[in-house]
């Protein structure tokens, strides 16, 4: 690991310029351990009073400090937006839910073997040099929204939940203010390092949830194991019945692009309609008509098409499929 | 940097440079060798500490972060004479081979059935609100983060288990 210096903030008005943010640390020491990452400072937020989840309006308000732990147990959380317990759930493990932030979880890095290996050439890590994951070894790679520049996929669970519930994050330093999650992540273009909306001195104080639309929360996650591992493919879904109609579809999709991915032509599709075999087939086409493999991981293709199926055969209450 | 653990119940001050882990001061400032070392990415579990109460990887934190946090590693969880129930378990139930994964396995678990106790649901719950049962499904969710290069998992989660229901007797084998 590279030196750095280090200072504990005391307060927001705390922070020296151009410091890196350190809370849960999960990723980003891990990351300074390989010199993927190399900060000359570190500001530990931790002592922050952020650690809140409070009613805002009719939704929450999640302190960026929250852990992850508490915020999958909170009473709240698991009443009105289950889907995001069960995302939050499906992550990593115990140790690491416990230590994991709110805000850090956004800031975790889109990575993929290749940015880890500083032998290899990587966009993200040395922007310019080329992506060696291209024509490698691409298992776990994006087949959404990917660019010549770079095919990694967001790691993350989490954020995939909270981009169905229509979240926003809460942003404070210098700018304050809020945009929504949609926003927060950026799809890789030409500057695959540039992986978040946020700007020099801002900093994540809390995520927003709206008040709860009800309906069936779904979180389903397929992976290599049964437990601590990133999703393959993950879908967050959150339907709600109006009679024997689709009401409202929100539906997100993890472990296939940059970004939590969502498409509203997805959810324009299902809603108002029937439940029926054919309206999901159709509504996987909509998804996967821009999908793009990479080598190895064209069976993610057919994998996201049918845990989406699943997923809304699931939610809709159809039988499942013998 | 001058910091100050407070471990096991004693504070302990030490001089470490900023990049020091909480895992490489217990072992290297403290001589604490009963949390080991095995990935440090926070993949194994094996330098599993609690802090506070909750279990934690102290591979992927740093000791200067965790000044004023209680401490526990398993030098503090019980001693050999006086053995706590879990590690009576793993005992009785060979819940290891060669043994470099069970400090972190037991704080593991200590931390686990806390968090049990206090009503969290897991992967594995069929519903997020309990009640949560000592399944071996659930109990193999709630401890991935832990890893065992022998497998001895039957025999850990046996020893889990029972621990948990308060009863030292081993289980009749099946």
């Amino acid at each position: 690991m590279r030196d750095f210096s280090f200072h504990r903030a005391t307060s927001l008005d705390d922070l020296p310029a151009g410091a890196t943010i350190i809370a849960g640390g999960t990723n980003l020491l891990d990351l300074m351990k390989h010199e993927v990452m190399a900060p000359g400072s570190l500001v530990d937020i931790t002592r922050l009073d952020l650690d809140r989840v409070e009613a805002e309006g009719q939704g929450l308000r999640i302190g960026a400090l929250v852990r992850n732990s508490d915020l999958a147990a909170h009473p709240a959380v698991r009443r009105d937006y289950p889907v995001l317990s069960r995302a939050l759930l499906a992550g990593a493990s115990g140790q690491l839910r416990n230590m994991a932030t709110t805000g850090g979880n956004l800031m975790q890095r889109t990575r993929c073997p290749y940015f880890y290996d500083r032998r290899m050439a990587c966009n993200k890590r040395d922007p310019g040099a080329g992506c060696s994951a291209i024509g490698g070894v691409t298992r776990n790679h994006a087949i959404l929204g990917a660019s010549p520049h770079c095919i990694a996929t967001y790691p993350g669970d989490m954020a995939v939940a909270l981009r169905a519930l229509d979240a926003e994050v809460e942003i404070g330093g210098p700018s304050p203010r809020r945009i929504p999650l949609a926003d927060f992540h950026k799809l890789p273009g030409d500057t695959p390092h540039v992986e978040t909306a946020l700007q020099p001195g801002d900093i994540i104080t809390a995520v927003i949830l709206p008040a709860p639309v009800g309906g069936q929360h779904r979180y389903r996650k397929v992976r290599d194991r049964a437990s601590y591992a990133f999703a393959l493919v993950s879908v967050a879904a959150v339907i709600g019945m109006d009679g024997s109609r689709i009401g409202h579809a929100a539906l997100a999709f993890g472990g296939v692009a940059h970004k939590p991915w969502r498409d509203p032509e997805v959810e324009r599709l299902l809603t108002g309609q029937e439940p029926s075999d054919a309206l999901f087939a159709e509504a996987a086409d909509i998804l996967l008509r821009p999908a793009q493999a990479h080598g190895e991981n064209q069976f993610k293709i057919p994998l996201l098409r049918r845990t989406l199926i699943a997923t809304l055969r699931d939610a809709t209450g159809m039988e499942a499929k013998a | 940097m001058q910091i100050t653990l407070n471990l096991n119940g004693t504070s302990h001050h030490l001089d470490v440079d900023p990049r020091t882990t909480l895992l490489d001061a217990l072992r290297h400032h403290l001589g604490l060798t009963g949390t080991k070392k095995g990935c440090d990415h926070g993949q194994c579990g094996s330098c599993t500490v609690l802090m506070d109460g909750r279990r934690v990887n102290a591979c992927l934190t740093l000791a200067c972060m965790v000044e004023d946090r209680d401490i526990t590693t398993i030098e503090g969880i019980g001693t050999p004479g006086h053995l706590s129930p879990l590690q009576q378990q793993f005992l009785d139930h060979d819940g290891f081979q060669c043994g470099y994964c069970t400090p972190g396995q037991i704080c593991s678990a200590a931390g686990m059935l806390e968090e049990i106790a206090a009503g969290w649901p897991s992967h594995a719950s069929e519903s997020l609100d309990g009640p949560f049962e000592l399944s071996h499904a659930e109990i193999a969710e709630r401890m991935s983060g832990n890893l065992c290069r022998c497998a001895a998992y039957t025999n850990i989660v046996a020893a889990i288990r029972q621990a948990a229901q308060g009863d030292n007797r081993r289980e009749d084998a099946a």
